[in-house]
């Protein structure tokens, strides 16, 4: 009844050793620089953890799914869901955009060494007026010769300012709207870029930039794929992204709850531990039965989504719920905690304020929530 | 995961259930009661006999079957109709077949599966629910039956049933392990019956039972004599996987039923389904429904494959009614002023969930098992490993004597006496048959009742048939009689390895 095999289940533990090894020991310092350091790419990159699904042809190991699954679930259990936002950013954004879309120059030029650590990205699409409402996004890019020019900005972009390329959307014709749009691959280097670093409320270890674009020339073979296919691009992305927010959602809730019964263990309240006061007992029984559900159902999807199933709905209705559980479980472990909850001492606090990002990153719930009405209700036939 | 087999026979069930159930609903509602001329169609049909063995009607089938029966009669717009059949393929008759002698199995199961018997299970009494230790209906052993005394409430089919498998003590002396399962002919002498009205499931019959001085045949014990708490365990999984289907299956027909009301209703111009505000809620119930329901499929593909999932199946009996709850009342609220009116199939969905966290153990006692199991059990396995967390001893002794003061608990015993007490029970109780083993960690005592008595050694390296993980102090609580084995079983307190049906003799020795 497992998804997992002996594999898999080595796999986890090697990549909890170097987590525990090269990671936790330091996300206290990167939560406080504000983004991990330029080696740890290359680290990750050694290990072998950005090949997991990709071709062998550009240093990909060709696994199954749920490799991923193992990665993004680990990645959620370290305490900083900045880091792994920018670890995540690269692979599960940037790469998968070029191995999709990019030519074979293109992969030969960034998909490889992405794979290999030894380049990072990141993938800016929201702009300051438009984030999932792709049709109104107001960067363009005009021909001129064999150059293309673009004006515009982009923001809340993980990895925006320190990565080594960006894959970013603009409007090729503009009058055709969504259908106008198009894929670029930019260096980091290119005259007319600038990045400001953002400051938030968590994913602390990231940078997440707003990005200008001014009079910004590329040559012509910066398109990704092809011409006013973006749009396409874009959503057909969507649903891994959508899949890792919503495995990361319940990974993070299991280690959150985790954490919170460890502490309830040893916490003495009224002459016995907190975890003899039948009250929290129930809240956390309520707390478990739905994360083992919500587990589940990813599972279930994961596997589905393994065996090719364009899942658009499902993977919608799991981003919404495991991200939606994941503030409730956080929340209520800060409670648990009483005022250690609330004191950087304890972990209880960054898991509450990383987590908030789940629910608005990679398509709000609203937008989630949307979609799911569009194909549930709509489609109905009467 | 559901075959071309499986679809047929979906199909097939959902075109009688159409032709014999849906049109009549309505008046069986108003009837609070359904004809008994029903039953032996479902049983023609082989619908009440899906994963029993063929030698007595059944067909054999996997239980994948028994979700699509589940999942179809719960979509038939009654919860009192659904439970009918729950009850009877699924609640009262496992115990017979699992557990009963041949004897029982030919007179009542073969009838169970052919619909012309009704079963009904009889645990609850007024006194006592899930505290199953606590019942109080008496069967005392007089020659060659049974006398009963005592009374059963809530029993679904209670009042048209035929037989209810009724729950009773047969030694009234003992907790749990007098606890004994025996079969009563619910037209026996002695027996009166009181219908139960209630705030929804009309169309079943739910009676209150008195038993006075009720001779039952010795015959009618289910398995053996002070084993029933056990069997319930086992069987309770299976009841609360079928509430649990029945729970996203009935949300599933709300659903459906509310978005065509939607697309049809107008307001302000336009269909109700066109508001954003509805539209998110509806997608929200959706989601929160097909996550449930891929969760309790899963808990189902387990039980399929053999597996004990007590925890999981908790969990899924207490969402999925809950979630119930939850999509009845959201989706009633669409139909506004029609939601309330009984023209529209809202209102008897709305009063039919209700008892949904209710029976079968309600969400309360569902937290309790989940909590003994996510928090006790992890707690367990920390103090296994004790040599290496060198945190965990303060943290123990100061646990002890935070007991030996505020509780009437007793101090936890030493190993050596903890031997001796296991001895000295030892020698009273018969042979066990078995070898059985306490393992502590790092320390065990043995217990070898292969021969004409329970021999007791300490920290035997061989292996036993049977090993139980225990800590000492849950050991000294089960000596003292504060702890009963199968409650801690449960509970995950313990943990056993190797024969099960060895740890059920755990009794034997702790009594």
């Amino acid at each position: 009844m497992s998804y997992f095999t002996e594999e898999h289940n080595q796999f986890r533990q090697s990549l909890r050793d170097f987590l525990q090894r090269e990671v936790v020991t330091n996300v206290d310092e990167w939560e406080k620089v504000g983004n991990p350091p330029r080696d740890i790419w290359k680290k990750f990159g050694d290990m072998g953890y950005f090949s997991l699904r990709f071709p062998e042809k550009y240093g990909g190991l060709n696994l199954d799914f749920f490799y991923d699954v193992i990665l993004l679930e680990e990645l959620s259990k370290i305490n900083s869901a900045g880091t792994s936002a920018a670890i995540g950013a690269h692979t599960y954004l940037s790469l998968s955009h070029l191995n999709n879309e990019g030519s074979e120059e293109q992969k030969e030029k960034y998909l490889k060494p992405g794979i290999a650590g030894e380049l990072f990205g990141c993938l800016a699409i929201s702009e300051p007026f438009g984030g999932s409402d792709v049709a109104s996004m107001r960067t363009t890019a005009v021909k001129e010769g064999n150059e293309w020019v673009i004006n515009g900005s982009k923001t809340f972009i993980t990895n925006g300012v320190l990565s080594d390329y960006l894959i970013i959307s603009a409007k090729t014709e503009p009058e055709l709207k969504q259908a106008g749009i198009s894929m670029f691959v930019i260096d980091r280097n290119t005259a007319g870029l600038s990045a400001t670093k953002l400051d938030k409320l968590g994913w602390r270890a990231s940078d997440t930039a707003e990005i200008a674009f001014d009079e910004m020339r590329v040559p012509a073979n910066a398109l990704l794929g092809e011409e006013n296919q973006g749009f396409y691009y874009i959503m057909q992305q969507f649903a891994l992204e959508r899949m890792t927010l919503a495995i990361g959602g319940v990974a993070g809730s299991e280690y959150a709850l985790e954490y919170g019964l460890n502490y309830m263990r040893e916490r003495e309240a009224f002459g016995r531990p907190l975890t003899k006061f039948q009250e929290l007992r129930h809240r956390i029984a309520q707390l478990a039965a739905e994360i083992e559900m919500q587990k589940q159902f990813v599972y279930h999807l994961c596997k589905r989504f393994t065996g090719g199933d364009y899942i658009v709905k499902e993977a919608a209705m799991a981003k919404l719920l495991a991200t939606q559980l994941s503030d409730k479980v956080t929340f209520e472990v800060v409670q648990f905690l009483g005022g250690y909850g609330y004191m950087e001492d304890y972990q209880a606090s960054r898991m509450w304020r990383d987590s908030r990002l789940g629910q608005i990153g990679g398509g709000t719930s609203e937008i989630m929530k949307e979609i799911i009405a569009k194909m549930a209700i709509d489609e109905v036939k009467y | 995961m559901f075959t071309e087999e499986h679809k047929l026979f979906r199909t097939g069930l959902r075109d009688f259930l159409d032709r014999e159930v849906m049109p009549n609903i309505d008046q069986w509602e108003e009837e609070q009661r359904m004809p008994k001329d029903l039953w032996p169609k479902f049983g023609e049909m082989g619908y009440f006999g899906l994963n029993y063995p063929e030698k007595y009607g059944g067909i054999d089938a996997d239980f994948m079957y028994s979700v699509i029966f589940m999942e179809e009669i719960s979509k038939c717009e009654s919860g009192g109709f659904m439970i009918l059949p729950a009850v009877q393929q699924y609640m009262a008759s496992p115990y017979i077949n699992k557990h009963g002698s041949e004897f029982l199995k030919e007179k009542y199961l073969t009838k169970v599966i052919s619909g012309e018997w009704i079963a009904c299970i009889g645990i609850s009494e007024p006194g006592a629910g899930s505290d199953v230790a606590n019942i109080q209906t008496k069967a005392i052993k007089d020659g060659d039956h049974y006398v009963v005394n005592g009374s059963k409430t809530f029993i679904t089919n209670g009042i048209y049933g035929d037989f209810v498998v009724a729950v009773v003590k047969t030694d009234p002396e003992m907790g749990a392990a007098g606890v004994s399962l025996l079969i009563i002919d619910l037209n026996s002498e002695g027996i009166t019956k009181n219908k139960l009205k209630k705030l929804g499931w009309h169309a079943s019959d739910t009676a209150e039972l008195h038993f006075d001085n009720v001779k039952v045949p010795v015959e009618n014990i289910v398995g053996d004599e002070g084993q029933g708490f056990y069997y319930l365990m086992g069987g309770l999984q299976t009841e609360r996987l079928v509430g649990a289907i029945a729970g996203y299956a009935s949300c599933e027909w709300a659903l459906e039923y509310t978005l065509q009301y939607m697309s049809e209703r107008q307001a302000f111009g336009r269909s109700i389904n066109r508001f954003q505000v509805l539209r998110h809620r509806m997608a929200q119930l959706i989601s929160e429904v097909e996550a449930n329901k891929q969760f309790v499929l899963h808990c189902a593909r387990q039980h399929e494959a053999g597996e004990y999932i007590v925890k999981e199946c908790s969990m899924a009996k207490l969402l999925s009614s809950e979630l119930a709850e939850k999509v009845m009342t959201q989706c009633l609220q669409s139909f506004g002023g029609y939601g309330f009116m009984e023209d529209y199939k809202m209102a008897r969905a709305y009063r039919d969930c209700r008892v949904g966290t209710i029976g079968g153990g309600s969400s309360e006692i569902m937290r309790e098992i989940i909590a003994k199991m996510v928090i006790d059990d992890t707690s367990y396995q920390r103090a296994g490993s004790v040599s290496s967390a060198p945190k965990a001893k303060p943290v123990e002794a100061k646990k002890t004597e935070t007991n030996s003061n505020t509780n009437d608990k007793k101090p936890v015993m030493s190993f050596e006496a903890i031997e001796s007490a296991i001895k000295e029970k030892a020698a009273i109780a018969k042979p066990l048959g078995n070898t059985l083993k306490f393992n502590f960690g790092e320390q065990n005592v043995m217990l070898d009742g292969l021969g004409d008595a329970n021999v007791v050694t300490v920290n035997d390296a061989t292996e036993a048939q049977c090993t139980v993980d225990v800590t000492m102090e849950d050991l000294t609580a089960m000596l003292a009689g504060d702890l009963n084995p199968m409650n801690a079983f449960m509970a995950g307190k313990i943990k056993v390895k190797g024969d099960m049906s060895v740890a059920m003799k755990l009794g034997t020795i702790m009594g």
